[in-house]
């Protein structure tokens, strides 16, 4: 067993876990946050994605010990309270979903698009970057739509805009 | 995955020391490959050393022509790096096409090249741009480097610290990615500098990557996609599976290095 410590969503955890435990692993089953989902469990279908220090990654290809003292956030961590996050909130709205396997992923995988290549992204620029990420129901469409607003909501001031 | 023991290294000493004492060890890099491979149960290493947090193996810098990647530096760190985009573009463009952004964000450079993939796209770019590989013991020149299908000439208990790529006057790789996997069905990086001429082609033979010394021979007469009508790769040693026939990946080597080629120019 080996003692990882790292801050999810905001807290600090520690755990002794054993070091097969994936980072996928480690937030569903130790932690209870059951939003990260496990798709193809073969780092292909993205359903997994959460952040790790501010960046996408695959959650079902990386070892929960590897993430000591990193900073991780999951679908869960992007709320603030009942408010949903813009990105979130621009899923529902476009209805970027259908059985919604795949949107933890989509989404958190959506949100480095933004932190990355900015809050206009062309409909080519969205495809492309959510190559690692598999929807079998919708065939994208929404989906897509769904990031470009988004991504427009989350730049800094388009609340107070939209209010208007 | 089996079980295994996990080992925080902290210095590339204490990694190579961890390593020295279990010939069973596996070096966590990334872990993109490693990871999926230890899940299909096809590696079962007794113990894993992890190098994420041994200081100094990840950063980019330029010396010179000359631009020295650390083997922890991600995909994503090099396709984004000022550095490598002002002076090997190809380079970048190159990393930017490896797997998909959240693989990007966690593969390293170091793992893709100690791993040697037959289908991994570094290789290519370290072929064709004559690269050094730098390790804890000696410096690999990668005509050397490269040995076959997953094996290179690191020995045990030496570990990739990095790989110093000399800038090319003009470079391209250009790839044919397998749809589904985004590994290269081929690729190929071509690089000129001076009259000389490197042509490196990945995904294509079962020998792993390769320099394809007839194209080299006809670029260096003429840098020009045109040179290369004619010359054709023999279909003898190409990876078949169901993906491809070896016919189509020897066929496939013709038209991605004319592609390369022409990009190379700009045209």
């Amino acid at each position: 067993m080996t003692t990882v410590t790292m801050t999810v969503n905001g807290k600090s955890v520690t755990a002794n876990v054993d070091p097969r435990t994936l980072l996928a692993q480690f937030v569903r089953e130790h932690l209870r946050l059951t939003g990260t989902h496990v798709g193809c469990d073969t780092s292909q279908c993205g359903a997994c994605v959460v952040h790790v220090d501010g960046r996408a990654v695959k959650s079902c290809t990386t070892l929960a010990v590897s993430c000591d003292g990193a900073a991780v956030t999951t679908i869960e961590g992007l709320a603030n309270g009942a408010e949903l996050h813009p990105m979130q909130a621009a899923f529902r709205e476009h209805h970027g979903l259908q059985c919604g396997f795949c949107t933890p992923g989509m989404i958190m995988a959506a949100v480095d698009i933004v932190n990355r290549k900015g809050h206009v992204l062309d409909e080519h620029t969205i495809r492309e970057e959510l190559e690692g990420n598999i929807c079998r129901c919708t065939g994208y469409h929404n989906i897509v739509k769904a990031v470009e607003a988004g991504a427009r909501a989350m730049a800094p001031g388009a609340a107070a805009i939209a209010a208007e | 995955m089996y079980a295994f023991t996990y080992q925080r290294a902290k210095t590339v000493r204490q990694a190579a020391g961890l390593l020295a004492k279990n010939a069973d060890a596996k070096l966590l890099a990334g872990g993109q490959t490693l990871l999926p491979t230890m899940k299909q149960r096809l590696a079962s290493p007794s113990a894993v050393i992890d190098l994420g947090k041994v200081e100094g193996l990840a950063g980019i810098e330029r010396k010179g022509r000359t631009v020295v990647i650390g083997a922890m530096t991600k995909h994503s760190d090099v396709a984004t790096s000022a550095i490598v985009r002002e002076a090997i573009p190809a380079l970048a463009a190159l990393a930017d096409g490896i797997g998909d952004p959240a693989v990007r964000n966690r593969g390293t450079i170091g793992g893709s090249v100690a791993n040697n993939d037959p289908s991994a796209d570094y290789p290519a770019a370290c072929l064709a741009l004559g690269a050094t590989i730098v390790t804890n013991k000696r410096k690999i020149p990668a005509d050397a480097f490269f040995q076959g299908m997953f094996a290179t000439a690191l020995d045990e208990g030496e570990i990739i610290v990095k790989i110093a790529f000399p800038a090319a006057s003009k470079a391209s790789y250009a790839k044919f990615p397998n749809p589904a996997s985004r590994y290269a069905m081929v690729g190929v990086f071509v690089a000129k500098r001076g009259s000389d001429v490197r042509v490196a082609v990945t995904g294509a033979s079962s020998d792993g990557v390769f320099r394809w010394s007839a194209a080299e021979e006809a670029l260096r007469a003429r840098f020009n996609p045109k040179s290369l009508e004619g010359v054709s790769a023999k279909a003898d040693g190409m990876i078949a599976d169901i993906h491809g026939s070896a016919e189509y990946r020897a066929h496939l080597v013709g038209v991605m290095t004319k592609r390369a080629v022409t990009a190379a120019l700009g045209k």
